[in-house]
């Protein structure tokens, strides 16, 4: 008799090979969701590691206890007259006068005068007590310049003066959260061994070994948020402890402000152009306006797949150098010869983020029904009439969804402003559109490139900032959205 | 012309047909001529301007960066006493990098580059596209709205932020894992691997849009033939989505090549034609941006070679991106 080969369903090989493929669906099902899950993993992992590198101990050497210099009070709560009587009875002559000039002077003035006129005449903006107007500054006294210092100076500003110049206050070395939290007394041993010479790299000379040994001898240990009040309002300093954001975050706010004020009405424009005029009249009928259209509209989708870098190199060869009249504000009577300015960047970021705020308007505005434009036509409107009182009012949640989008896409945006040449550190504060720029991204990106674990740990503490400003812009987004959606079905 | 003479023409028979007192009421009546608006047209012409504007951007592109990077061949080809053509050979095949010092191989950038790109295309392509198989094949839709926005988030992190995880996090870790004799501090291999990453949710969603366009008969007629859901999804859904993840695919590779900060901050700085990941090697647009943060002088061969660079990154990523188009439109089958 043949071998008879059955193949109903309650035969033994047939279930066996069946719970085999399911075995086989539920297995692949597990690593497509292990696959989705991945990606929130990393998410998560990259927000501890922020978190972690932005808290944590620190080793601080002080050369004098402060609480010696204020009889036990604390520094803050000194008034200005107090704290520049500290620098007198602390600093020699010659740092009083250096302290002079860093708080009260600046950096603007011609010290070649100051040895030859009158501090009243070289300094008229400056409060002089009786007399001491009258003298030069190589005649004051210290009695003197600790007055003229109380009086021109803000008391927050002379704490941390007093802080660094007399306290000494440095930081030595930085760990992160966890190693603070779960390796204390590793870290203890640490900054003992160093005191005493040990772990230090053997390139160091002698005379640097015992410099930090004595450091570490007088050092305590810490716990330190590298995000804080000072942080985001301090300006950068070549010293990670008191380097800040402020000139990076006031940079952003200009560039993205001038960005928008480029981008939004040419986005806008395209976008009601592409939906609105050129599908009919004359746009429809005749053969080469139909083929223009259909270019600018690949063209749109071609650029919006164009690196970032591209459009660095755009600006810098085209706005930083070909524009520096513009640029740089020369035809509008500002002197300062350098095309990388604030006006550089935002019409380079303009041009970056066009594509993004097109195609996001023109979705918005395709969604608007048929029906109100020809509601509208049929009163009698013009085609304008009906695009800016009927179309836009009904697209514009979107539009303006699309716009937020982008901004957040400007904000983030680093690549481009290196290339057209980002300030490494300002000395002031910008304040229009032809000065010298920074933004919060290229702080966070030069400080990651020091080699310095504490520049480390305040670009950590940068991009807490910058992914904060992210997630409102984002959650706006969100809620005009949600807004738009319910104002449809509604 | 003609229409409007004709009504012309109408009208004057009309006045001789009607009598006076009629002929007085229709002289008031409004006339229903096309009128010409200035207003519209200059409307019309400012809007048409704005479109415009993003030709002119393109247009101005190409010229910016071939006319920038022209003095570099040209320079580069007289201090090597050679011609054009000859000195194009040269940058194509070339392994050393150093414009300064006369040696114009672009090789080491464009092979850090690729293997940049591919560690992150071997990341972003399984996970993307198994991401956008639960998300269109398997997530019910209440898990789906929850999961696919987490997923979207991935590509709004800034890249300076993955720069600095790649560099201080991933790339600590590689080398503890490794050894640190194995693995440099800067690498290509931790570069690649945060990239995948930003890459991965563009490879999910256009393979998620691909996948969904697949008509549901075609998994009926599948499980009707008693396949069950894994099967369908592999021998079904996904051959017939395949233009779309291709296109996925290629889109992505164009992001990876043009992604900037994540390789300027971990993958190197400096020129080296070494294939192991686990070495710092800069990429193309790493160097662009390590040389535009030194002082750049504007008449240096230094200067024009970051737009030489440039133009191949353009050119690059152009072809990529025209490639996914056209894979998306001509393979997209019609059901």
């Amino acid at each position: 008799m043949a071998a008879q080969v059955t193949y109903m369903p309650d035969d033994a090989g047939y279930r066996k090979q069946l719970a085999a493929r399911q075995n086989a669906g539920y297995r692949w099902q597990l690593f497509f969701l292990g696959a989705t899950l991945v990606g929130l993993v990393v998410l998560v992992v990259l927000l501890l590691s922020i978190l972690n590198q932005t808290f944590g101990l620190i080793a601080v050497r002080q050369k004098i206890d402060p609480a010696t210099l204020t009889n036990g009070r604390a520094m803050t709560e000194l008034s200005a007259v107090e704290l520049s009587d500290i620098l007198e009875t602390n600093l020699s002559k010659g740092k009083l006068q250096g302290a002079f000039l860093t708080l009260v002077t600046g950096t603007d003035i011609d010290r070649g005068k100051l040895g030859t006129e009158p501090l009243g005449d070289l300094l008229p903006t400056l409060v002089f007590a009786e007399g001491l107007g009258a003298k030069k500054f190589t005649e004051l006294t210290p009695e003197d310049l600790g007055q003229i210092i109380a009086d021109n100076t803000s008391q927050d500003v002379l704490v941390n003066y007093v802080n660094r110049e007399v306290v000494g206050r440095e930081v030595l070395q930085n760990w992160s959260l966890i190693d603070s939290l779960f390796n204390r007394a590793a870290i203890e041993q640490l900054v003992k061994d160093k005191a005493e010479g040990k772990g230090f790299s053997n390139t160091l000379t002698a005379a640097q070994l015992d410099e930090q040994k004595a450091a570490f001898a007088s050092a305590h240990l810490e716990m330190h948020s590298w995000l804080s009040g000072e942080f985001l309002n301090e300006p950068n300093s070549t010293v990670a402890s008191d380097a800040g954001i402020r000139g990076g975050l006031i940079g952003t706010l200009w560039v993205i402000s001038l960005t928008m004020l480029f981008a939004t009405p040419l986005g806008v424009g395209a976008a009601i152009y592409l939906e609105e005029y050129a599908k009919d009249g004359i746009f429809a009928r005749n053969a080469f306006l139909k083929r223009v259209n259909a270019i600018i509209e690949t063209n749109i989708r071609n650029l919006a797949g164009v690196p970032s870098i591209i459009y660095g190199l755009l600006g810098l060869a085209l706005f930083a150098r070909l524009l520096l009249p513009l640029t740089s504000g020369a035809i509008f009577g500002v002197e300062n010869g350098r095309g990388n300015t604030i006006l550089s960047a935002s019409l380079t970021l303009a041009l970056l983020i066009l594509p993004v705020i097109i195609i996001n308007a023109q979705e918005a505005i395709r969604a608007v029904p048929r029906s109100i434009r020809e509601g509208s036509y049929g009163m009698g409107a013009t085609k304008w009439q009906t695009v800016s009182r009927q179309v836009l009012p009904a697209a514009i949640p979107g539009i303006m969804t699309g716009i937020i989008l982008s901004l957040s896409r400007a904000v983030g945006e680093t690549a481009p402003l290196v290339v057209i040449g980002a300030a490494v550190f300002l000395s002031k504060d910008p304040n229009g559109p032809f000065q010298p720029f920074t933004t919060l991204p290229i702080q966070i990106f030069n400080w990651t490139e020091q080699p310095s674990d504490q520049f480390r740990a305040a670009a950590a503490a940068g991009i807490i900032v910058l992914l904060a400003m992210l997630l409102v812009l984002n959650a706006s987004a969100i809620i005009l959205r949600q807004r738009f959606s319910r104002r449809l079905q509604g | 012309m003609e229409a409007r003479l004709d009504v012309r023409r109408k009208s004057d028979l009309l006045a001789a047909a009607l009598p006076a007192r009629q002929q007085a009421t229709r002289t008031q009546a409004p006339s229903l001529n096309r009128k010409p608006r200035i207003g519209e047209s200059v409307i019309q012409a400012l809007l048409m301007f704005c479109g415009a504007v993003s030709v002119v951007t393109t247009v101005a592109i190409v010229i910016i960066l071939g006319r920038e990077a022209l003095p570099f061949f040209s320079t580069g080809a007289a201090t090597l006493g050679v011609s054009i053509p000859e000195f194009l050979g040269k940058f194509f095949t070339g392994t050393q990098w150093q414009p300064q010092g006369a040696l114009f191989g672009v090789l080491p950038l464009v092979l850090a580059t690729v293997i940049t790109s591919l560690i992150a295309m071997l990341v972003a392509v399984p996970l993307g596209l198994a991401a956008a198989i639960y998300l269109s094949e398997y997530a019910s839709p209440n898990v789906r709205a929850t999961l696919k926005p987490i997923l979207e988030i991935l590509a709004g992190v800034p890249t300076v932020v993955y720069g600095f995880f790649a560099l201080q996090t991933v790339s600590p870790a590689l080398r503890d894992m490794l050894g640190r004799d194995i693995v440099q501090f800067q690498n290509m291999l931790s570069a690649g691997l945060i990239m995948g990453f930003m890459i991965l949710p563009t490879i999910s969603s256009i393979s998620e849009d691909a996948l969904s366009a697949v008509p549901r008969s075609l998994r009926e007629a599948s499980y009707g033939l008693s396949a069950n859901r894994f099967e369908t999804t592999i021998k079904v859904v996904v051959p017939a989505a395949l233009s779309g993840i291709v296109a996925a695919t290629i889109l992505g590779i164009s992001r990876a090549v043009g992604e900037t900060m994540i390789v300027a901050l971990a993958a190197g700085s400096g020129p080296n034609l070494d294939f192991n990941p686990l070495h710092a090697a800069e990429t193309m647009t790493g160097h662009i941006v390590r040389i535009s943060t030194g002082e750049l002088s504007y008449n240096s061969i230094d200067y024009n070679s970051l737009f030489a660079i440039g133009l191949l990154l353009f050119v690059i990523t152009l072809g990529l991106n025209l490639i996914s188009r056209a894979i998306t439109n001509r393979y997209r089958e019609v059901y």
